[in-house]
């Protein structure tokens, strides 16, 4: 199972209380998670990426292993260690505006 | 004896206020969706326990929000209330939730004819038109189901699902002054919906800062209807387009006469938009966001002067809410109730309605987070909230 941490306001409209897991089919990237995490929780859908061109929400972040995976390819493979579970897949709202 | 449930958006979540007929001791029920912005929340006029909810966040962007039963429980339409315990779609049987209730895809088809991409940004160029929000929503007057959203960029869009799915009435941006609108300081919204109870096909719509529209046949076409507005702001003052409307406002048994808060001049049309005159008359200033008529008094008008484009609070610190018994012109100040020193906060454009009883109630909010009613039309005011955030918008409902 995979972990997915969404943050406070998206957690209120999916009802859901700390994280998510996931199964996703075939290889873990983060635009297969968002797949499986929007198939999960339809209410999420338009509020990570847009509906349809998939362009994702300009104040919105991804990390991974302490790293900020924002800017890379949404289908680039992501570590073992978040496949397997011992490391989150984190979804930030970006602190922008004071 | 009647009720009285006021649907208040703020910056930070929806509130609901519900009170007898006397409209003195009010219960309270909220933040729904805190943290959100909530622009716009609005009951069916058809089924009052229906109410649609505009949630909007820069982070996350668009959702719709829907209750059946008058605001306790919500749900986004077509993305099933509650958490799914399998994945949706399945073994159950029931349709697969689309969660398409957020989506607002402008019509780019050839079928409009006209698939306009871009309008006038400030700098002068041409801008692609992007989704922001949706500032309000309208009800039908017929259909519970059925519902108008006006959207930034402008566009009109259109749910004859309760809100599942969404779709541009495209006719309205593909006018011909189309891509010569340009934004306002608030962004290039359509803000204001006003249905014709007797004609169908009749709806008024405005634009900051595009100004007034008229559709005849149900939204296909769409004509301008600025004729008469002055606006110094513009190198042409008198220009077709570019006038940056407030708010406009009409009684339902006289859906020919409009009343128009411009961002300067109270204005008024007789013959269903197609020539404005001024109003503005004895106001201390003609700037300011909110016009309202009484429920039972065609003639009777509500606007809330303030400071000027610069200075976004009212005159001399004074919140005054001004009527017009005679359509216009004639002005008096209704203080009584209202902060009358040292007061600076803004009543914006979707922050004031009315209620339905006898003698009518008149509400408004304010960006200082208060809820006024006067439950005599104006006359005297008491506080229902003081410590609300930032009020985005305020509807009344007047329940049997």
């Amino acid at each position: 199972m995979i972990r997915v941490e969404i943050p406070f306001h998206l957690r209120t409209l999916a009802g859901v209380d700390g994280e998510v897991m996931l199964t996703v089919d075939g290889e873990v990237t983060r635009a297969s998670i968002l797949d499986a995490l929007e198939a999960r929780y339809p209410m999420l859908r338009g509020t990570i990426r847009d509906h349809v061109t998939l362009k994702q929400r300009p104040l919105v972040r991804f990390f991974v292993c302490k790293e900020d995976i924002t800017h890379d390819s949404p289908s680039d493979p992501l570590p073992n260690t978040v496949a397997s579970g011992a490391e989150p897949f984190l979804i930030v709202g970006a602190i922008a505006g004071g | 004896m009647s009720a009285i449930r006021v649907l208040v958006g703020t910056k930070k979540g929806a509130f609901i206020l519900t009170s007898d007929g006397t409209r003195e001791d009010w219960s309270v029920s909220g933040p729904h969706f805190a943290g959100w912005e909530i622009y716009h929340v609005k009951g069916s006029p058809v089924d009052p326990d229906r109410i649609y909810a505009s949630q909007t966040s820069e982070w996350f962007g668009q959702v719709i929000q829907r209750s059946n039963d008058g605001g306790v429980t919500w749900e986004q339409p077509g993305s099933g209330p509650k958490l799914p315990e399998t994945p949706p779609g399945s073994e159950d049987g029931e349709p697969m939730p689309q969660g398409k209730s957020n989506m607002f895809v402008y019509d780019t088809s050839e079928e409009t004819g006209k698939p306009l991409t871009t309008h006038q940004w400030y700098d002068g160029t041409q801008h692609p038109w992007e989704f922001a929000r949706v500032w309000h929503l309208e009800p039908s007057l017929t259909d519970p189901d059925s519902v108008y959203a006006g959207v930034e960029d402008a566009a009109l869009f259109r749910t004859t699902d309760g809100g599942q799915t969404w779709h541009e009435l495209a006719g309205l941006r593909g006018h011909d002054t189309g891509a010569a609108w340009s934004p306002g300081a608030g962004g290039m919204c359509l803000h204001t919906i006003l249905l014709d109870p007797a004609d169908p096909g009749r709806i008024y719509v405005a634009i900051s800062a595009a100004g007034s529209f008229r559709t005849m046949d149900g939204g296909e076409t769409w004509t301008t209807i600025n004729r008469g507005l002055n606006s110094g702001f513009m190198p042409d003052p008198t220009a077709e387009i570019g006038h940056c409307v407030h708010r406009l406002a009409m009684h339902p048994s006289n859906p020919d006469r409009l009343f128009m808060q411009k961002h300067w001049d109270v204005m008024r049309s007789d013959d269903a938009g197609a020539n404005w005159y001024e109003i503005s008359g004895n106001l201390p200033s003609d700037f300011g966001f909110p016009i309202e008529v009484h429920a039972h008094e065609p003639e009777t008008v509500y606007v809330v002067p303030i400071e000027s484009d610069s200075l976004h609070y009212p005159p001399e610190g004074k919140l005054r809410v001004y009527r017009s018994r005679t359509g216009g012109n004639e002005w008096e100040a209704l203080t009584d109730g209202l902060p009358q020193k040292d007061c600076y906060v803004n009543v914006l454009r979707d922050a004031m309605a009315v209620d339905a009883l006898e003698p009518c109630g008149i509400y408004f909010g304010t960006t200082g987070g208060q809820v006024y009613v006067s439950p005599d039309g104006g006359d005297h005011w008491s506080p229902i909230m003081r410590n609300l955030p930032s009020v985005l918008s305020v509807e009344v409902q007047t329940l049997p």
